[in-house]
C-alpha cells in the first residue's frame, strides 16, 4: 500500500509542569511569600507556555512525546499501546488537533474523527434526540447526516423508548450506549479512537467491538488506543508500543504485545490453546487457558502491593472427573518460591468444587496470591491438573506464562534501594527498652 | 478541499511523497470531491480568524446556542421570567434610591422607563461578558476532547444571551405603552446600537475569554468591572450630567453609546449623541479586531493549560 492517511514526522510535545513552591520557614519569609506571591505566580502562570531554548532539560519540563516518526497507510487498524504516560493519549490529542505539537508535524490524508470519550458534549438536561444532534455536531456530523442515520442510531443504541427523555432520567449504561451509538455511525475516513471502549456492559462492549470490526473491514483507517490487550488484538494488524514518548516498537501486533507484556523473560502473561490438539492435557481434561491479571487485567507489571491472579481454564471432558489445579512459581533465576493447589491444606477456605465430581464442561480456577509477598521481578507459572487424591498428573504447562512484580510506589518509601530475597513480606517489628541506666522513654 | 503547504520551506524532505500524495488527492477529488489533507505543526504569531471554517462548524454553533439556551433555566419555575426579573428588580432599587432618594434626573421622563431602558441593553452586556468569560473554562471538556474552532464556545453565550435580551426588550415596550411613550424617529438607529453593543461584547469576551483560561483572575475580577463600568456608564443617571471636559474619555465607553441610543431611539427625550457614537462605535471596533486576533494568537494552546 503505497497510500499514505497519517504520516507523523518527528513529533515532539513538550509540557511546563509546576515547580514545587519555596516554603517559608519565619512568620517574616512567609508574610514576604505573600507578598511576592502574585509577581510569582504570574511568572508560573505566563511560563506554562513559553519555553527557551536554553530550558530543554530544566527539571519542570516533561517530554510527552520525543521525536515520533509513523507511517499508517490507508485503510490500516493500528493499535498503539505503552503503560500510562507513554505518550498514547498525548499522540492522539495531536492527530486530532485538540493540542499542538511542540515541534515536528503530522499529515493526515482524508476527513478525520477523534473519539477521546464517548458522549462529549452530552448534557444531562436535554433529551435523547437532542443529545444525539449535539454529539453528532460536536464529533462533526453535519445535521443531515445525523437525520439520515437517526434511526439505525437510535436502534443500535436500543433506547427507542425513551429517545425524548432527558437523559439525566437515562441510566448510566443507557447513556452510555446512545453515546457509543452516536460515535459507532460516524462516516470518516480516519478514526482515531481512545480507550473508550472501557465503558458499558459486556454485551454492549461486544456490540461495539464488532461495529468496530466493521469498520475496519470498510477500509477506514483507524488508530485505536487502549488498555484492553484482546481488544487491541482482535482489532489491529499492528501495534506500535509507545514508552516514554518515544516508539520503542513498530510492527506486528503479536510481536509488539509480546514485548509490551513481558519485559525480561520472553513468556507472555496470557497463553489460549484454540486447538484442542495442541492443548496440554490427556482425554480426560485439557487445558484452554492461563492468566496472570491484577485487578482483571492483563499488565506488563503487577505493583508489589497488589493481589494478582492466576486463572486457569480447562476442558473436563470425562463425567465424574475430580480435578485438582495445581500451581508452581519461579523466579527469573530458577527457583521455586512456591507451590500451592486447590487441596484443602494449601487453601483459604474451601474450593466448592475441590473433590467433587465434575460434570463435562468447562471450569476456571482462579488462584489469588496476595500482594506484599513477592519480592520484585520477574516470575513464571507452571500449571498442572492433578486428578485429585492421587498423584497423577492429566495435564502439564510448565512456565507456559510469566509475570513481573514492580514497586510502583518504591519513590515514596523511605529506603529506596532494592530488598535482597526472594520474597518480601510485610512483617510485625517491635522494639522496647529492657534494661537501661535512666527511665528510657520514646518521647523523650 | 486542499489543505496543501503555504510556502515551500514548510514541504521538508518528503517532497516528493507530498506530489504523490497531491496527485493522488486529485485524482479522488475528481471521484469524491471530499479529499482533504490537513498539516497539523507547531503555529507561531498572529492567525487571522478562518471564517470558512466557523462556517462549516455551523451546525455545532447552532446545537451550543441550543444547549444554552434551553438549559439555562431547566427545571425552574419562572424559567425564562428570570430573564426579566434581574432588570425588572434593579429598575425598581434605582427607582426608589436614585430616583425618589436622591432625585437623579431623567431627562424628564418617568424614572422607571427611564432606567429600566438602560438597564435592558446593560443586563445583556454584564450576562454576556460574564458567560462568555467563563465559556472555555466550563466547556474545558469539549476543549480537551474534540477539534473545532474554538472561537465558537464565547460566541455561543454571547448568542445564546440575546434571547434574555430581546424578551427582556418587549417588558420595554409594556412600559411605553403604559407610561403612554412613542418611540422618535432615531428608533430606525436601534439596529447600529445593537451592533456596537454586539461588538464591544463580542471583543472584550474575546480578550477576557483567552486571558480567563491562563489567569483565573480574570473570572473572578469581571464582576467588579462590571460593577464599576455600569457607574461609568448613563444607566442610573442621564449623559448630561456628564462635565464636558470628561466627555472625551467618558465616550471612550462604548456601551454609554449604546445606552444613550436605546434611550434616545426608544423614550425620544433626547438626541443621540453623535460624540458617543462615533468614539463609541470606533472603540467597540477595534475591541473585536484586537479580541479576535488575541484569541486567535492564544488559542493554540487552550487545551493545555485549561
Amino acid at each position: 500500500m503505497s497510500d499514505v492517511a497519517i504520516r507523523v514526522e518527528g513529533l515532539s510535545k513538550r509540557y511546563r509542569i509546576g515547580l514545587a513552591e519555596e516554603r517559608a520557614d519565619t512568620l517574616a519569609s512567609s508574610v514576604a511569600n505573600l507578598v511576592r506571591q502574585p509577581v510569582r505566580n504570574f511568572r508560573k502562570l505566563a511560563s506554562l507556555t513559553r519555553f527557551s531554548d536554553s530550558s530543554d532539560d530544566a527539571e519542570d519540563i516533561i517530554w510527552a512525546l520525543r521525536d515520533v516518526h509513523l507511517d499508517i497507510p490507508a485503510g490500516q487498524v493500528i493499535g498503539l499501546i505503552g503503560s500510562n504516560g507513554a505518550g498514547k493519549s498525548t499522540l492522539l490529542k495531536i492527530l486530532s488537533r485538540i493540542t499542538e505539537p511542540t515541534s515536528g508535524s503530522a499529515t493526515i490524508k482524508g476527513r478525520v474523527s477523534s473519539l477521546l470519550e464517548v458522549g462529549t458534549g452530552f448534557h444531562p438536561e436535554l433529551t435523547g434526540r437532542e443529545n444525539v444532534y449535539l454529539n453528532g455536531s460536536v464529533l462533526g456530523m453535519r445535521r443531515s447526516d445525523i437525520s439520515r442515520r437517526f434511526d439505525e442510531i437510535l436502534a443500535f443504541a436500543e433506547v427507542e423508548k425513551f429517545i425524548d427523555t432527558p437523559v439525566k432520567r437515562y441510566s448510566s449504561g443507557m447513556q452510555v450506549r446512545l453515546a457509543f451509538s452516536v460515535a459507532a455511525h460516524l462516516e470518516p475516513e480516519v478514526m482515531l479512537i481512545d480507550e473508550v471502549l472501557a465503558v458499558g456492559d459486556a454485551a454492549f462492549q461486544k456490540k461495539c467491538l464488532g461495529r468496530l470490526d466493521g469498520v475496519a473491514q470498510e477500509g477506514r483507517t483507524v488508530v485505536f488506543v487502549s488498555h484492553n490487550m484482546s481488544a487491541v488484538r482482535n482489532l489491529c494488524e499492528r501495534a506500535v508500543l509507545l514508552e516514554h514518548g518515544s516508539v520503542k516498537q513498530d510492527g506486528q501486533i503479536d510481536e509488539v504485545m509480546n514485548t509490551y507484556l513481558n519485559v525480561d523473560t520472553g513468556i507472555p502473561p496470557e497463553q489460549v490453546w484454540d486447538d484442542p490438539t495442541t492443548a496440554p492435557g490427556d482425554d480426560r481434561v485439557k487445558l484452554r487457558s492461563i492468566r496472570v491479571t491484577a485487578g482483571g487485567r492483563l499488565l506488563p507489571e503487577i505493583d508489589y502491593s497488589s493481589n494478582f491472579d492466576v486463572e486457569v481454564n480447562y476442558q473436563n471432558h470425562t463425567q465424574n472427573l475430580r480435578v485438582a489445579v495445581s500451581v508452581h512459581i519461579r523466579n527469573s533465576r530458577g527457583d521455586l518460591v512456591f507451590t500451592s493447589g486447590n487441596t484443602p491444606d494449601a487453601t483459604d477456605g474451601l474450593d466448592p468444587w475441590y473433590g467433587k465430581p465434575q460434570p463435562v464442561g468447562l471450569f476456571k480456577t482462579t488462584c489469588t496470591v496476595p500482594g506484599r509477598l513477592l519480592n520484585e521481578g520477574a516470575y513464571s507459572v507452571s500449571v498442572f491438573l492433578v486428578g485429585a487424591f492421587v498423584k497423577d498428573a492429566m495435564a502439564r504447562a510448565p512456565e507456559v506464562v510469566s509475570f513481573q512484580i514492580k514497586d510502583m510506589r518504591r519513590g515514596e518509601r523511605e529506603y529506596q534501594g532494592e530488598w535482597q530475597g526472594i520474597i518480601r513480606p510485610i512483617l510485625k517489628w517491635h522494639t522496647e527498652s529492657v534494661e537501661g541506666h535512666e527511665p528510657a522513654s520514646i518521647e523523650a | 478541499m486542499l489543505y496543501l503547504f503555504q510556502s515551500a520551506s514548510e514541504v521538508g524532505p518528503w517532497c516528493e511523497n507530498i506530489i504523490v500524495m497531491a496527485q493522488i488527492t486529485d485524482q479522488q477529488n475528481e471521484d469524491t470531491g471530499s479529499i482533504s489533507i490537513q498539516r497539523i505543526e507547531h503555529t507561531t504569531g498572529w492567525r487571522v480568524v478562518d471564517f470558512r471554517e466557523i462556517w462549516e462548524y455551523r451546525d455545532l454553533f447552532y446545537f451550543l446556542v441550543y444547549r444554552d439556551v434551553k438549559t439555562r433555566y431547566a427545571q425552574s419555575v419562572l424559567g425564562i421570567g428570570w430573564a426579566v426579573a434581574q432588570p425588572i428588580f434593579m429598575m425598581i432599587v434605582f427607582s426608589v434610591i436614585f430616583g425618589r432618594l436622591v432625585g437623579v434626573g431623567s431627562d424628564g421622563l418617568p424614572y422607571v422607563v427611564f432606567s429600566y431602558t438602560a438597564l435592558v441593553p446593560w443586563t445583556y452586556f454584564s450576562g454576556a461578558l460574564g458567560a462568555s468569560t467563563g465559556s472555555l473554562t466550563s466547556n474545558k471538556n469539549l476543549l480537551s476532547k474534540v477539534y473545532f474552532p474554538r472561537l465558537i464556545i464565547p460566541l455561543t453565550s454571547i448568542l445564546a444571551k440575546l434571547v434574555d435580551f430581546l424578551i427582556a426588550l418587549i417588558l420595554v415596550a409594556v412600559l411605553m405603552i403604559w407610561y403612554g411613550i412613542a418611540p422618535s424617529i432615531w428608533a430606525v438607529m436601534l439596529p447600529v446600537y445593537v451592533l456596537i453593543m454586539l461588538a464591544t461584547v463580542a471583543g472584550l469576551g474575546m480578550w477576557l475569554t483567552a486571558l480567563s483560561v491562563q489567569f483565573r483572575d480574570v473570572s473572578y475580577g469581571i464582576p467588579l468591572g462590571i460593577q464599576l463600568l455600569m457607574y461609568l456608564s448613563p444607566v442610573v443617571y442621564p449623559v448630561s450630567v456628564v462635565p464636558d471636559k470628561f466627555r472625551p474619555y467618558y465616550a471612550l465607553n462604548p456601551m454609554s453609546a449604546v445606552i444613550d441610543g436605546f434611550r434616545s431611539g426608544l423614550l425620544g427625550a433626547t438626541e443621540p449623541q453623535f460624540d458617543l457614537l462615533l468614539i463609541g462605535s470606533g472603540v467597540a471596533l477595534v475591541l473585536i479586531v484586537t479580541g479576535a486576533m488575541y484569541f486567535k494568537r492564544t488559542e493554540r494552546i487552550f487545551a493545555d493549560v485549561v
